[in-house]
């Protein structure tokens, strides 16, 4: 069992503190170079030991063959380990997978059968190479492997133990779906194989049928090689039996994973295709199959009987199918897609991604305004974001477990029912047993299968006596062997002092039998591994355990001096919490319901704070288990062409040279922000889109693809594209052509400003204040487009802030009597110009203003399609440089 | 900013006359700061129908932007449309009739958008409708006048002209309409006492020298009509006879010229009186491209504007607040304020119009010299306070929902609401709180 509690203690700074010399530890995303002192350089950086530069992402695999093995890191570059030794790590991460999956034969019914077992997440160690990773262990169904399954396992490395730690839950989620991915096509490829195989098999019926005829007539009826063929053809018949019934097990899956309702929301894209191509598969794909494959019969039947008959001979020269042979290759490209992306999201430095954390998360719940200057999220920091919202707002799931925690061993077996209930019902389902009672069901189950296993001493005996080994420990309450695969519920365990310190030592052994079993051939690197085992596999309670109690944020905010990183959002702020955006039932809430019920939200929250902070492990527990229940479905990513920070921060460098080149940059701004549509005018097409790109951050409801502007327009435009467009770019022509389009521009001169990059010249309405001079001063001593654009975003943020509060302060908008619309109107002119904005700044808050109320009507619709224009009649004026 | 002050100064008659009117970006009086575009054509949008703040168009039919209801079965342009309501089962039912170049007729529903009754065994195609509310029959003119009952039943018709139609027609009072039919104005009466409904022409009125392009309804007591070389007559309802004689003849004065176009040469267009708007008062009248304000109770001219636009106007209406509103081919919907004009005698120079008063039937003067306008009492300026600038086609037609918007529709194939933007504003932040009210948000 893994809950050896030495790591923290291998992690203290002065041991190793001194000794950080490695500056490619620090993550991209910081350009501020380091405090040159190497002692505290990064105050939160801990470990600076590790021989990798920065994290990655190792898949291995515990070969059959071979032993555990290195098989991927992301990124792909042999630089990112440097020296770190991969199959050493490899190595280790395999031996702490305690997991049980177990193929055999069930009681009752004498063909394999299928477990569709759980991931296990642990977190491991490695004080002396200054590594620790989280790591995810899954298993694949290969019909040539042993027990037909393949252990692999997924590990995120870092350097850093306390980024694991927080972002256990993160990652954790993350890598379930990565796992899932992976698993659907798997099944996917599995259910192929055999289909395969079965064809194969009956092909071989049929001809060792006709041998047989053929050998009764020659040699009547009761010669040995008639006997012998008749051996030969039960035992294919066995065979295709078997394998009819393993088809159908596998096809069964996903059906059964539909009934859970602890799909808390849609699965997305991946598991609709898993799921087409299953009902398809199983409808229509075996005559398919059949049909297509018979030309290909032939070679594929190439095999002799005899070939096939053997399936169940250990053969160690053979190949075995690669990993991505094994899932379907668009699951196994979309899984390594989305491991990239786990890999982006959470390189750089704790404190960063806590940082990007909050933002997102902040963001999220200010839908009703970050519409104006935000990005659009990305799926995945979005779901990050939902589940943790789900587990903030359904306390139902978390509930339970917070007051059991007071508990007693009854409480431990209602909790497991709870936290069990989602990750057995596939299982109950399968087993036909009355689902009243999980954890005694199992058990019983379990352990009958195991002895049953053990009795027949079938093909799969290693299997069974690990399985067996897993129980034999004698879980006190019943405790559930699959549950340990929840790390979180080992801690909550642990915590109630069920689980005593000899309590992992023996729940190693198993697995210590099981490697020795595997690898008597290697006993003396077995017995190592072991050794490491107990040493350095831990679970995630070790940590938790031991870690001190996360210091409420108050007292973070008395110091002036910054010491800690920002809290994550598990622990964090609890106005963090308080939700800014419409009612997740579709009913919008409002958003001044945030601004309103403060005291009442945070009074539950922090109530549930301090309970956190007590019991951290067990509301831990509620999010993992909600977590990993909802994150069965598969990876949700789908790449659009969506504008990217990057993107943007790329156009904050044109816009820094835009605004140190034009000294009427801010009136273009000007124009851009308070939503008269800036046409960019110019004959060659790279300079236009250049500065309509450099502009285009400026814009306000950019767009998720960035509708609202239009780069490059050869022909002329109507009324209807300013209405759509913001900016766009326009291609002077000299032709009749040309004069078209001159003619709109004239004639549409009083909605647009026109930014001339030949003669450049703009007109367009005159802009007197000072907030966009702070926005765009040509003599700013930012030198990086990357940091302007944050300058502006900060500065945008603040417009969009004004523009929320101006939009929903009610008493600026609301007649005090019926027939007081002039009145309003001063009230709402006063209120701006209180808060310090001049009149032209002031259409810019009221064009923001209207947009948030437009995006408020529009809410339930995604995007937001501006279907009224406003402009005001105002003298343009004409500057040049 | 210029803003060009109509008659104001002598210096800016040369302006005034080069082109029309530019008043630059500058409105401050212009209310109309949004606007929303409504598709859903795909030809010439030329008539515009209201009812009930329903806006019925005319094959479309929009409320608040979206489109309701598509009405197809025409398989040529829509010449005439007008609403019918009818009171069928205690209910008041509006419907929609439109009359079309394909020699039909036909009622909808503007609820479903069905197509309720269709007449099309006509012998010409009709060119004007005619709703008598109080008889509960509507009448049709085209090459011939027909009368019809609520169930497109024919009640009774007159003789068919052959080479004239009919091309506009009111109502009048005693059973009487008038409809115009050329260069005569035709005043048939309905007959109603006997058991079978019967029209029959009464009277023709031939003062006109040209064709009649508009024949409007002032009040009770009054009636005008509009010919295309700019005469401009007022009749009295009951006895037919001529109030008021105006030819419109828009001549420039000869000691003011200097580089002007001679205004001989000038296309008889220039002075037909396209379309007339009265409020029971005042009428304004759309003559070639300028506008033209009369006060028909005084029977005097109050103001008028020799180039409003740059092209023909189209469409012209008096607003609630003293305020005229125009639009022209040139794609432009342009706003008026009636003021006060600093010095009287001042406009009287700029323009120089025939007008001519007599009273009684017999009162025709054709070919009347004109002469130099005296000095009018109480003449007004038009000045041009906004325009507003949207359609690339010509602008049809337009309906004022004073302040609530107005609709212009338009060649380009799009219909545009227009909106004071301030007020708008106000109403969505209204909407807002009401809207976060009823969730609970408030």
């Amino acid at each position: 069992m893994i809950g050896s509690p030495d790591v923290v203690a291998f992690t203290k700074d002065d041991d190793f503190g001194d000794s950080y010399t490695d500056p490619c530890l620090l993550p991209a995303e910081f350009s501020v170079p380091l405090f040159p002192h190497a002692a505290n350089a990064n105050p939160w950086t801990k470990t600076s030991y590790a021989k990798f530069s920065k994290d990655f992402i190792l898949i291995s695999e515990f070969s059959e063959q071979v032993g555990p093995q290195p098989l991927l890191t992301i990124p792909d570059d042999p630089r990112v380990c440097g020296t770190f030794d991969l199959n050493y790590f490899s190595l280790r991460i395999m031996s702490v997978d305690y997991q049980a999956s177990f193929v055999g034969h069930p009681p009752g019914c004498s063909y394999p059968k299928l477990n569709f077992v759980e991931d296990s997440k642990v977190v491991l160690g490695d004080s002396k190479e200054g590594a620790f990773a989280y790591v995810h262990h899954l298993t694949l169904y290969d019909l040539e492997a042993r027990g037909f399954v393949r252990p692999f396992c997924m590990a995120y490395i870092s350097a850093d133990e306390r980024k694991i730690m927080q972002q256990f839950q993160q990652l954790s989620s993350g890598f379930s779906k990565a796992s899932e991915s992976l698993k659907s096509g798997n099944r996917k490829a599995f259910a192929n194989e055999l289909e395969k195989k079965l064809q194969d098999l009956e092909y071989t019926r049929t001809v060792l049928h006709k041998e047989t005829e053929l050998q009764k007539m020659n040699n009547g009826c009761y010669s040995t090689q008639v006997i012998e063929k008749a051996n030969e053809l039960a035992n294919v018949e066995k065979s295709i039996y078997e394998h009819k019934d393993l088809l159908r097990q596998i096809m069964s899956y996903p059906n059964k994973k539909m009934d859970t309702d602890y799909v808390q929301y849609e699965p997305e894209k991946p598991v609709e295709t898993n799921m087409v191509d299953h009902t398809f598969s199983s409808t229509h794909s075996i005559s398919r199959d059949k049909c297509v494959e018979t030309d290909n019969a032939s070679q594929q039947l190439s095999y002799t009987p005899q070939l096939i008959k053997a399936k169940s001979a250990k053969c160690f020269d053979k190949r075995l199918k690669t990993l991505e042979e094994l899932c379907d290759s668009n699951f196994f490209h979309q899984t390594m897609d989305h491991l990239n992306l786990i890999e982006k999201t959470f390189r750089g430095d704790l404190c960063f991604i806590y940082t990007s954390q909050i933002d997102w998360a902040l963001l999220s719940k200010q839908k009703i305004s970050s519409f104006l200057f935000e990005e659009e999220r990305h799926g995945e920091e979005e779901e990050n974001s939902r589940n943790l919202y789900d587990t903030d707002h359904n306390p139902h799931i978390a509930l339970p477990s917070l007051s059991n925690l007071s508990g007693e061993p009854m409480s431990l077996e209602s909790y497991a029912t709870c936290v069990e209930i989602g990750h057995h019902k596939l299982e109950l389902e399968s087993m036909e047993g009355p689902p009243e009672s999980s954890t005694s069901d199992i058990t019983q189950e379990t352990s009958e299968e195991a002895v049953d296993t053990e009795t027949k001493g079938s093909f799969s005996s290693d299997r069974s006596i690990e399985a067996l080994g897993n129980i034999s420990p004698a879980n006190p309450n019943g405790f559930v062997r699959r549950s340990t695969n929840e790390v979180c519920t080992v801690t909550l365990s642990e915590q109630q002092g069920e689980i005593l310190p000899g309590a992992a030592p023996d729940k190693m052994s198993p697995s210590l039998g099981y490697k020795l079993d595997v690898y008597t051939a290697d006993m003396f690197e077995t017995e190592n591994l072991v050794q490491i085992d107990t040493a350095c596999c831990i679970g995630q309670d070790g940590f938790i355990y031991e870690e001190p109690l996360p210091v409420p944020v108050q007292q973070c905010c008395e110091d002036t001096v910054v010491k800690q990183e920002p809290l994550s959002l598990l622990q964090g702020d609890p106005a963090l919490q308080v939700d800014y955006i419409f009612g997740e039932s579709g009913l919008p809430l409002g958003p001044s319901m945030g601004l309103m019920l403060p005291e009442e939200s945070t009074s539950v929250h922090s109530e549930e704070m301090a309970r956190m902070n007590i019991e951290d492990v067990s509301d831990c527990t509620s999010y993992m288990s909600t977590s990993t229940s909802s994150d069965r479905a598969g990876s949700p990513f789908t790449y659009g062409s969506l504008i990217t920070v990057k993107q943007k921060k790329k156009a904050g460098n044109s816009a820094l040279r835009f605004i140190r080149q034009y000294p009427f940059a801010q009136q273009a701004i000007f124009c851009v922000l308070s939503g008269q549509t800036l046409v960019v005018l110019g004959a060659e097409e790279g300079t236009v889109r250049k500065l309509v790109n450099a502009l285009s951050i400026f814009v306000p409801n950019l767009g998720k693809y960035g509708e609202t502007v239009q780069p490059w327009l050869t022909t002329s435009f109507q009324l209807t594209d300013l209405q759509r467009w913001k900016l766009i770019g326009l291609q002077r022509v000299a032709s009749p052509a040309g004069s078209s389009m001159l003619h709109s521009l004239s004639r549409y001169s009083r909605y647009i400003g026109i930014l001339d990059c030949d003669n450049k010249t703009l007109r367009c309405h005159p802009y007197r204040g000072t907030v966009l001079g702070h926005m765009a001063d040509h003599r700013t001593q930012i030198k990086r487009g990357s940091t302007y654009y944050l300058h502006v975003q900060s500065m945008l943020t603040q417009l969009a802030a004004k523009a929320f509060l101006y939009t929903f302060c009610h008493h600026v908008h609301l007649p005090i009597n019926t027939d007081d619309q002039g009145s309003v109107e001063l009230r709402r002119t006063n209120f701006l110009l209180q808060l310090g904005y001049t009149e032209e700044e002031s259409k810019i808050i009221q064009f923001l203003s209207e947009l948030i109320k437009q995006n408020f009507f529009q809410w339930p619709l995604k995007g937001l399609s501006q279907s009224v224009f406003s402009f005001s009649y105002t003298t343009s004026v004409l500057y040049k440089i | 900013m210029l803003r060009w002050i109509m008659g104001g100064r002598g210096s800016q008659g040369t302006i005034e006359k080069s082109a029309a009117l530019c008043i630059g970006e500058e409105q401050p009086k212009n209310c109309f700061t949004e606007l929303q575009v409504l598709k859903g054509h795909f030809d010439i949008v030329r008539f515009l129908c209201v009812h009930c703040s329903v806006w019925v168009f005319c094959v479309t039919l929009f409320q608040t932007g979206e489109r309701l209801v598509e009405l197809r079965g025409h398989t040529q342009q829509i010449t005439a449309m007008t609403t019918y309501t009818f009171i069928k089962g205690e209910r008041p039912h509006t419907a929609l009739i439109t009359a079309s170049s394909d020699r039909t007729l036909s009622l909808w529903d503007p609820d479903s958008g069905n197509r309720l009754q269709t007449v099309s065994d006509l012998h010409s195609s009709v060119k004007c409708l005619l709703v008598l509310d109080h008889l509960d029959v509507w009448l049709s003119g085209g090459n011939e006048l027909c009368v019809w009952n609520r169930d497109f039943q024919l009640k009774c018709k007159t003789v068919h002209h052959r080479d004239a139609g009919i091309t506009a027609m009111v109502d009048l009072p005693k059973n009487c309409v008038a409809a115009s039919m050329d260069k005569e104005i035709m005043i048939f009466k309905l007959n109603l006492s006997e058991a079978e409904m019967s029209i029959l022409a009464i009277h023709h009125l031939a003062d006109h020298q040209d064709t009649i392009r508009s024949l409007i309804n002032i009040n009770n007591e009054l009636f005008a009509s509009g010919s295309h070389i700019g005469e401009l007559i007022l009749w009295d309802t009951v006895n037919w006879t001529i109030q008021a004689y105006e030819h419109i003849l828009w001549e420039e004065p000869a000691g003011d010229g200097q580089s002007e176009v001679r205004i001989g040469q000038q296309k008889q267009s220039e002075m037909s009186i396209q379309h007339m708007y009265s409020d029971g008062e005042l009428i304004t009248a759309a003559v070639g491209s300028g506008l033209y304000v009369y006060n028909a109770v005084m029977k005097s001219i109050v103001a008028y504007r020799k180039v409003a636009h740059d092209s023909d106007i189209l469409h012209t209406e008096l607003l609630d607040n003293g305020r005229v509103m125009s639009c022209s081919e040139d794609g432009s919907i342009r706003i008026w304020e009636l003021q006060d004009l600093p010095l009287a005698a001042e406009p009287a120079s700029t323009g120089f119009f025939g007008m001519f008063g007599t009273f009684g039937r017999s009162g025709k003067q054709a070919g009347a010299p004109t002469k130099k306008l005296l000095e009018v009492p109480g003449l007004r300026s038009l000045e041009l306070i906004g325009d507003l600038i949207g359609h690339s086609g010509a602008v049809q037609m337009f309906v004022s929902f004073g302040v609530k918007g107005l609709v212009t529709c338009s060649a380009d194939h799009l219909l545009i609401v227009w909106k004071d933007g301030k007020r708008e504003s106000q109403l969505r932040s209204l909407a807002l709180f009401q809207k976060l009210e009823q969730s609970g948000g408030l």
